[in-house]
């Protein structure tokens, strides 16, 4: 599995993503990040792409709402209309709803505040090339870290992510106040999954959590036995 | 313009110190050249009143590799890497404006680290406010915490640095002088450090990062006067800091440095342009020559005076390869930076500045780098303290421990920090092992299998009663809280905040625990590698408690350090550095009577919180016998000995154990002592750590073999922390009642504000 990590100008998780599948994610699968620049217009070679963690072009206006106008973003909807997996932590979460890859919008946080803490977050779909390595109802110790992470959307896009299975995870106990917990999405060809914990902060004993592997796990997976 | 002595006393130099420069000079100076005298010289840039003094440091040993002088002390730490890691403070400018002021101090230390080549892992603030309850200036003093810690978060998080740790204390003396103190640390190869010394003749001078805007001003000499009415007006002086574009300039700089083609390079920090310039040259023996018709200017009609003196952020002077300008210029134009050329490196010393044609001044760099004035202030006189040696009657006994003991821990100083910390990101880069609320920061360096230990800490009380002592314990806890991860402390960087130096028995303040930190780091072995001097911390003639504020890092081998929160049920408990009937040394045997406990009892949080009161000495450290429980510390932690550790400070061993009971988990402590349960629970005696260990035998063999003492208190247990006497139980709390105050105390005191100002 050949993963290009998204760089914008103001990406600053763009290297744990790149360290946790180059040095954490294990398995006989080969696997291989790489660093794509924004500016970038080619995807090809490439079977997975994470956007990563950070604040692109300093989330001046909005967060995610300049960083949809690079070069590589254009590439990014190209690879996803082609059913290629695309993962946005984080800021790259708020890249693809800005960006119109995913619905909905993540308002600022409930308190004002920026939170950095670990989450409880249950799996609810199993059903996508990031959480097919996890069980129905999981729970998922992970970090999160943003200021802008409310996940938000009229009634009728809540009603329909639901209805189509597409809410990838809620959070337990919800920490900035997103609409029915939801801490993660699948678009409706679920390949694209936007969610706002960061899993690749949890892929070595030391920092206290292993349970982000199985996304990466999935896609690795997923990559290696294509579904489509 | 002429010279009046009016003007020379605006810009906050002296006669005598003018009569230097014309010496120097060999003629008036003219405006601008007096502006940039009276930066340079300024107390904040030319450490004039400290600096004799500051020579009294070690600053050598076997792991340093760059002492103080450059941009921050760098330490080897093997296999080819090292760290650079210094702290800086931004107390004057925060105070004036909050989140500005603070958000600018994270930006310019971690320009500091990443103009030597390193690249920033790791932040700690220490922050000190006036109270946020209870007194007049309670709501300005949460708007000035809410403030700083959003612009720290803000910078530091938008940056991509984790602020992994800290402190946050409370006390009227900060009401109007708040301290904001900023730790960074960064990492490098050692084959690849840059440091701020031009060379070659010839050689372009090139300009990057941030355009030059008015903003600043003069921002050096504010942080070098006293606060008065006035200063309220003083908000223009502040700079506005943009983290986005601090982090293209690290990756720029960087990816610059890689090609080579860089021979110097330094930060326009306090000073800016004109700081750096002259720095880079008196350091290298070369002179700068600049035009500011090429300065990149963010606002028209500049006059000369206001580019040089301008703290605008985020801006880099970079001295490169003659002929390979376009490489560097090339880095940054991929990141979208402004990068010019404005001067050469000439062979005269001077720094030359020329403005529309004319050169506007030309001083030579030694005048004012080295020769700034350099003062013997007077200090022979007591350090500065009000309060009384003893208690003008006896301690009244407490009638409620547990009320006390849950005062305390909500108290601003015990509380849970986590309503700040958790406004930072304390996890990016994956390099946290151990973050906020341990007892120091963990931070792993990937390239290696080293990781570094550092620890902040500071005691604005002990040091108002007794400097000297105040400022070694301050580096004794930093090395006992390493001790207690594993670590080893290798060096130190010092933030020394103080009111007036020209008031003797504020000099004396200052001079004292100079010399207590010298006299601590040298037993520790870990010298001082760099640090700063924030003096006139003085409002209205009312000055701070002197509160030097030290910063240890230690090296560990990479692995999880000993948690602070018990594990497991049934687990024996031991304090390290405690025997016999003695829960820890409070005064020496032969002085062991009720006179000297009291007073060692007056420095106390349990004395500040609950009594209201300060008197007496700190805690009494035996250097000798700290250092042998820090021994037998870090072989237990090594050896993985300790289920969990955690030292006892503030607040003595009731706090201790407090913070180490989890909602469910608490302990069972019996201490067989005579004293008042009051001072066992809660002296502050230094030289104990708590071990909670399934192998008390191997404790013990340990401890007795580092010539530490080691006694088993009781045992972790279900639900509830109990500490007694054979004959009465002291406290008898649920962990749950201890767990809920200590969290929500902080929101609390602070959410009231809200009430209360809306």
């Amino acid at each position: 599995m050949k993963v290009g990590v998204v760089v914008f100008p103001g990406s600053n998780c763009d290297h744990d993503a790149w360290y946790a599948i180059n040095q954490n994610l294990q398995g006989d699968l080969p696997h291989e990040a790489s660093f794509v620049w924004h500016d970038s217009a080619d995807l090809s070679g490439f079977d997975a792409v994470i956007l990563p963690g950070g604040f692109s072009y300093g989330d001046y206006l909005r967060c995610g709402a300049i960083a949809r106008f690079s070069p590589v973003m254009g590439a990014v909807r190209k690879f996803a209309a082609a059913g290629g997996p695309v993962l946005g932590i984080c800021n790259g979460f708020q890249i693809l709803v800005e960006a119109g890859l995913l619905p909905g919008a993540l308002l600022r946080n409930i308190d004002l505040k920026f939170i950095c803490r670990e989450v409880t977050l249950r799996t609810i779909t199993t059903n996508s090339p990031f959480t097919s390595r996890l069980e129905k109802n999981q729970h998922l110790h992970l970090p999160i870290a943003h200021g802008e992470g409310r996940y938000f959307a009229d009634d009728r896009t809540l009603d329909e992510l639901e209805a189509e299975d597409r809410v990838a995870f809620r959070y337990e106990g919800n920490p900035n106040g997103s609409l029915r917990n939801i801490a993660g999405i699948l678009s409706r060809e679920r390949n694209v999954m936007g969610m706002m914990p960061h899993p690749e902060r949890a892929c070595d004993p030391l920092m206290g959590s292993t349970e982000g592997l199985a996304i990466f796990e999935s896609l690795l997976a997923s990559v290696a036995t294509p579904t489509r | 313009m002429t010279i009046t002595p009016e003007l020379v006393e605006q810009h906050q130099l002296t006669q005598g110190e003018y009569r230097k420069i014309v010496s120097l000079l060999g003629r008036e100076p003219s405006y601008t050249e007096l502006g940039v005298f009276s930066v340079m010289w300024s107390e904040h840039c030319s450490y004039k009143s400290s600096r004799i003094h500051l020579r009294k440091l070690p600053t050598q040993g076997k792991y340093v590799v760059q002492g103080p002088g450059e941009n921050a002390g760098i330490i080897g730490i093997g296999g080819g890497w090292v760290v650079a890691f210094k702290i800086e403070s931004h107390n004057h400018p925060s105070y004036i404006e909050p989140f500005q002021g603070a958000a600018t101090g994270v930006g310019g230390i971690l320009r500091d680290i990443f103009t030597m080549g390193a690249r920033p892992i790791a932040v700690m603030d220490s922050l000190r406010f006036g109270p946020i309850e209870n007194t007049p200036h309670a709501d300005r003093n949460r708007h000035i915490l809410t403030g700083v810690v959003s612009g720290i978060a803000h910078y530091g998080n938008c940056f991509g640095v984790p602020t992994v740790g800290g402190e946050c204390v409370f006390e009227e003396c900060y009401s109007a002088n708040p301290l904001v103190n900023v730790f960074a640390l960064g990492v490098c190869r050692e084959d690849e450090i840059f440091y701020a010394k031009a060379s070659g003749v010839g050689n372009p001078v090139i300009y990057v990062g941030a355009k030059t805007g008015r903003d600043g001003i003069h921002g050096a000499s504010m942080a070098s006067a006293e606060f008065t009415e006035e200063s309220k007006q003083k908000r223009p002086n502040v700079q506005v800091g943009d983290p986005f574009l601090e982090k293209l300039l690290l990756e720029a700089c960087i990816e610059a440095m890689k090609t080579g083609a860089i021979v110097a390079i330094q930060d326009m920090g306090a000073a800016g342009l004109t700081s750096s310039s002259c720095e880079m040259g008196s350091r290298g023996g070369v002179g700068i020559d600049i035009d500011l018709d090429l300065v990149p200017q963010r606002e028209s009609g500049m006059t000369a005076y206001e580019m040089l003196l301008s703290e605008s952020q985020e801006r880099m002077l970079i001295v490169a390869e003659k002929g390979r300008e376009n490489e560097v210029f090339a880095v940054f134009k991929k990141w979208g930076l402004d990068a010019v050329t404005i001067g050469i490196v000439t062979p005269d010393g001077n720094l030359r500045v020329r403005h529309k044609g004319e050169v506007v001044a030309e001083i030579p760099n030694p005048a004012l780098a080295d020769e700034a004035p350099k003062y013997d202030r007077p200090h022979n006189v007591k350090p500065y303290r009000k309060a009384p040696l003893d208690r003008a009657s006896e301690i009244p006994h407490s009638k409620d421990l547990n009320g006390d003991l849950l005062k305390l821990i909500a108290s601003g100083d015990l509380c849970s920090k986590r309503w700040i910390w958790e406004q930072y990101d304390y996890m990016v880069r994956t390099n946290t092992i151990a973050g906020p609320g341990s007892d120091a920061a963990v931070v792993r360096v990937k390239e290696t299998d080293t990781s570094i230990a550092m620890s902040l800490d500071g005691n604005g009380r002990y040091c108002y009663l007794d400097p000297r002592e105040g400022a070694k314990l301050a580096v004794a806890e930093c090395c006992r809280n390493l001790a207690t991860t594993g670590a080893l402390p290798v060096a130190t960087t010092n933030n020394l905040n103080f009111g007036n130096p020209e008031r003797p028995e504020i000099m004396a303040q200052l001079v004292e625990a100079i010399e207590g930190i010298a006299e601590a780091c040298t037993f520790f072995e870990a010298p001082i590698t760099g640090g700063n001097v924030s003096l006139y911390n003085e409002t209205l003639g009312e000055g701070i408690y002197p509160t030097p504020v030290l910063g240890v890092i230690g090296l560990m081998k990479t692995a999880a350090p000993p948690p602070v929160r018990f594990q497991g049920e049934k687990t024996p408990i031991l304090l390290l550095g405690a025997s016999g009937t003695l829960v820890g040394q409070a005064v020496p045997p032969a002085l062991n009577d009720e006179t000297g406990e009291t007073r060692r009892f007056g420095s106390s949080a349990y004395t500040k919180t609950i009594l209201g009161d300060l008197w007496g000495l700190p805690p009494l450290l035996d250097l000798a016998r700290e250092k042998h429980v820090h021994d037998a510390m870090r072989e237990i932690a090594v050896a993985g000995l300790a289920e969990s550790a955690h030292d006892l400070s503030e607040g003595g061993l009731g706090i201790a154990l407090s913070e180490m009971c989890t909602a469910h988990l608490g302990a069972h402590v019996t201490i067989h002592m005579e004293t008042r349960p009051e001072f066992t629970l809660f002296g502050e005696a230094p030289s104990r750590i708590l071990v909670a260990s399934r192998h008390p035998d191997k404790i013990r063999e340990i401890a007795a073999r580092n010539g530490a003492e080691c006694l088993e208190i009781g045992a972790t247990m279900k639900g509830r922390l109990q500490i007694g006497n054979a004959s009465e139980m002291w406290i008898d709390l649920p962990t749950s009642d201890l767990k809920n105050t200590f969290e929500t105390s902080l929101p609390h005191l602070l959410h009231n504000s809200l009430l209360q100002t809306e």
